[in-house]
């Protein structure tokens, strides 16, 4: 994508209903947007991301949003090691795992 | 246009509990002006509803459609060849939408998906205000074009009563005084002396208190 204003609330669920288990939306720093305010919009809609994830039961803390410019090559790598560790200790998706046990009864 | 809000997702998700194939359908008009109920919302609904079902182990059967509008025949015939598909629609057309999609369709079960709140413009992206009440007899030639059925929480007309003070309502510090706005629009017009005029007792039975309402014309029935 061209700038974090594009990303809508519909692509962050797409991800997670094709079984994702975190969506990190990275955009420039807050202030430096060449669009003036795409990654505020986007800073929003993963807001409003999160409140959905949350109320569905997938949990709002699936999704987060980093700033940063396109020289912090540590800092973005950093930033997806902390949201890596993050997912991890909330574990799989949970559609995922209840998936796997409705096979596991199926095929009792 | 009509103001609607979006249903908390909580309450949908109870509403449809006992429903796994569900048809989503919104509306092009008003609730897509306003954010409510359009095509983008349906979507976002849709797979939210998806990934809930899901994440409970149950493979739902959820699908979208946009109508042009929900409130005309026309365009509710659209999805006749469909609704038996489906153990409910969860509408996000207004109140007025909700309700001419379950006159139609007797035998499925009809859901609201907003909270239709009123009749009112857009302020800015974001921010939608009340603007008309439908009270069934505009005045607002003798008012400047300022409402004060809509505009003055105490509906006067002949206003504004001790509680406006600096332009504001006594209701809410936020909230202009409807008469104020008024003097000010009449000021501005320089017809300021129309405020003297005493507007007479309004006939309140072309409001919603004189019962659900109709309008007829003969001229345009087919």
């Amino acid at each position: 994508m061209p700038c974090t204003g594009r990303v809508d609330i519909i692509h962050i669920l797409r991800a997670f209903e094709k079984g994702a288990d975190g969506v990190s939306v990275v955009g420039c720093l807050e202030g430096e947007c060449r669009f003036n305010s795409g990654n505020l919009r986007a800073r929003e809609r993963v807001r409003q991301a999160q409140k959905i994830l949350e109320a569905v039961g997938t949990g709002g803390k699936r999704v987060r949003m980093f700033n940063l410019s396109s020289s912090e090559g540590p800092r973005f790598a950093g930033y997806m090691t902390e949201m890596t560790e993050q997912i991890r200790e909330m574990g799989p998706n949970p559609m995922k795992l209840a998936g796997k046990a409705e096979r596991r009864e199926a095929a009792l | 246009m009509i103001v609607a809000e979006k249903k908390p997702m909580e309450e949908i998700i109870s509403s449809l509990k006992n429903y796994q194939k569900i048809l989503v359908a919104g509306c092009n008009e008003c609730v897509t002006v306003c954010e409510a109920g359009g095509k983008k919302e349906v979507e976002i609904l849709a797979s939210a509803l998806r990934i809930a079902y899901q994440n409970q182990g149950i493979k739902p059967r959820i699908d979208e459609v946009t109508l042009e509008r929900q409130c005309d025949h026309q365009y509710l015939e659209e999805i006749r060849n469909m609704v038996d598909q489906y153990e409910v629609i969860l509408s996000l057309a207004c109140g007025a939408g909700v309700q001419f999609m379950a006159e139609k369709y007797h035998t499925t079960p009809v859901m609201p998906g907003v909270n239709t709140k009123f009749i009112g413009v857009t302020e800015e992206r974001g921010v939608w205000s009340e603007r008309c009440q439908a009270c069934g007899h505009c005045i607002l030639a003798e008012t400047g074009g300022i409402c004060p059925i809509a505009r003055c929480s105490k509906r006067m007309l002949n206003g504004p009563c001790g509680g406006s003070s600096q332009g504001k309502c006594e209701i809410n510090k936020e909230l202009p005084c409807g008469w104020q706005l008024i003097i000010d629009r009449l000021k501005s017009l320089n017809q300021l002396d129309r405020y003297e005029t005493i507007i007479p007792i309004k006939d309140w039975s072309t409001e919603r208190s004189g019962g659900p309402r109709k309008v007829i014309r003969e001229d345009v029935k087919l």
